[in-house]
């Protein structure tokens, strides 16, 4: 099983540190499955400009291509201007409309207050929809004072985390082997 | 029709094309040389003229898994490999191509062919070529446009005088040699939405109209979108025609065809587009109002004859050998069609 994890921003510090306790959750957990941390602030991501994602070069190609090879992904995202950040939007609009068809996406959020808890509801995960993602409902949130120098210090956060891990690797299990014995059925 | 070299009595013609891709068969995982596959296609052509086919097409695409960039070269070894089919491009990239240049290949490809050469002008949907050829993909609309416009004024006109922004001017110019009769048939190539097919009924052009699959009722819209565009600018659409292509299998049942089929739609499309082809998709393909001809010989025949009944169109193109398809694969589909599908397609569109 190929997850990748996707933190979406280049601004601060918070989304990247909790998903590399997601990436640790998940590795710990669950060692057969391979893990690609995909962090936007290292990469050189250009705009979409409407070609095939395999057209494009460098880390715009490879960005889109770990994307599109993954079985799961989990994606890391602030809060900005009440939605999601431009950056991640923009991984968004390099994909093909159904980019996630047979893919299982789980979410972890982090921000400076509450006021915006139903970002994800309202915002991101239509989009996700949209692009025919299975989605594990229950996101992680997390609030700028679940955090103290780049760590998290809160176990309720951690456990969720671990349970959003958990949820990941098992939807993604279970969606397979539902397909698979679907496709059988065709026999062709 | 007759400017199109269309006889309406003849009923519904049938065609197959090629996009020319070269891919690895999925089943063995091997590829056979470009060389080879030119090859094959030459020879595909003049099966197809040996069944009784109508019509063949070789598209061009230019990025990787693709043999036939130079189409106008294939078309032409074709043109002299056969007798009666009609030849032509499925699709021409006129955006990134010079109309004066498409013109004389084309035109010079009808006189070798003896009046068999035809045009199909598209805009890709592929974008590699604009990268490769020196062209900015933001001008894909215009590109498009303006070139089709002066394309069709060359075949309309001996003498050209004509400005744009992508080409040089052309003063008094004679583009040269003249198609057997003067001019060409020269269609636009839709996929789709309806907004393109509107494109080519303004424009009052002939219009071959591709479809992966879904419902041929939705492709109705934009054969419908079409005429209606044409008829708003004054076009009589009883001279023009329509065309409509996809994929295409033929097997003792339908669920051999699936089988026979899917794993090169599947692979063919990961390696060329990115996603392969969902097998839900693929399975209701089968269904009898599903635009795609896979199927047993008889349940093709009433799905051919189901779409001209809604389209009301001219020709229907099949594609058959993408994704690496075998040869022998290849032959037994052209039997096919030659013995079962197409006399009885005849026989029931055609006026006595």
């Amino acid at each position: 099983m190929k997850i990748v994890g996707l933190s979406g921003s280049k601004v601060g510090s918070k989304t990247r540190t909790a998903m590399n306790y997601t990436v640790k959750a998940l590795q710990e957990k669950y060692p057969d499955t391979e893990v690609t941390l995909i962090d936007l602030a290292e990469y050189d991501v250009q705009f979409s400009d409407g070609r095939n994602y395999m057209e494009y070069d460098g880390d715009t190609k490879y960005v889109a291509e770990t994307i599109m090879e993954a079985d799961a992904i989990v994606i890391g995202t602030p809060v900005f201007q009440a939605s999601i950040p431009a950056t991640l939007k923009n991984v968004f609009d390099l994909l093909p409309v159904n980019a996630f068809r047979d893919k299982v996406v789980s979410i972890l959020v982090t921000a400076g207050s509450p006021k915006h808890y139903l970002m994800v509801e309202q915002q991101l995960k239509p989009i996700l929809a949209y692009m025919k993602a299975q989605m594990v409902q229950t996101y992680v949130f997390i609030e700028e004072e679940d955090f103290y120098r780049k760590e998290i210090v809160n176990d309720d956060v951690l456990f969720r985390i671990g349970r959003l891990a958990e949820d990941t690797v098992v939807l993604t299990e279970t969606f397979s082997q539902i397909r698979e014995a679907k496709e059988a059925e065709y026999d062709f | 029709m007759e400017k199109y070299r269309i006889d309406k009595n003849k009923g519904l013609e049938f065609g197959i094309y090629t996009l020319g891709d070269h891919l690895p068969n999925p089943l063995t995982g091997e590829r056979i040389s470009a060389e080879q596959r030119l090859h094959e296609i030459i020879e595909y052509a003049k099966l197809a003229e040996q069944a009784g086919i109508d019509f063949f097409s070789v598209g061009e695409s230019h990025q990787e898994y693709f043999a036939t960039q130079a189409h106008a070269v294939v078309l032409s070894a074709i043109a002299q490999a056969t007798e009666k089919i009609k030849i032509a491009s499925s699709s021409t990239i006129i955006s990134t191509s010079d109309p004066v240049r498409v013109y004389e290949n084309f035109a010079t490809l009808d006189l070798i062919s003896k009046g068999r050469a035809e045009i199909i002008a598209g805009r890709a949907s592929r974008i590699g070529l604009f990268d490769l050829l020196g062209y900015n993909i933001r001008d894909y609309e215009e590109l498009f446009e303006e070139k089709f416009d002066l394309l069709r004024q060359i075949n309309e006109q001996e003498v050209v005088n004509w400005s744009g922004e992508f080409r040089a001017p052309l003063k008094n110019a004679r583009v040269l040699p003249r198609p057997q009769s003067g001019s060409m048939p020269i269609w636009r190539a839709v996929g789709g939405s309806p907004a393109s097919a509107i494109k080519a009924g303004y424009a009052g052009v002939p219009m071959f109209l591709a479809h992966l699959g879904g419902p041929a009722t939705v492709f109705k819209r934009s054969v419908d979108a079409y005429r209606e565009a044409a008829r708003s600018r004054g076009y009589d659409t009883d001279e023009l025609p329509v065309a409509t292509a996809g994929f295409f299998y033929a097997a003792e049942t339908s669920q051999q065809a699936l089988k026979d089929m899917y794993p090169f739609i599947n692979e063919g499309m990961k390696k060329t587009n990115g996603q392969g082809f969902p097998k839900q998709h693929f399975a209701q393909g089968v269904d009898p109002h599903n635009i795609m001809n896979i199927g047993s010989p008889q349940e093709i025949i009433e799905k051919i004859l189901y779409q001209h009944e809604l389209f009301g169109h001219q020709r229907y193109i099949a594609q058959i050998d993408f994704g690496g398809m075998p040869f022998d694969k290849l032959q037994k589909n052209i039997e096919l069609i030659g013995t079962e599908i197409l006399p009885a397609i005849r026989k029931y569109t055609a006026k006595d």
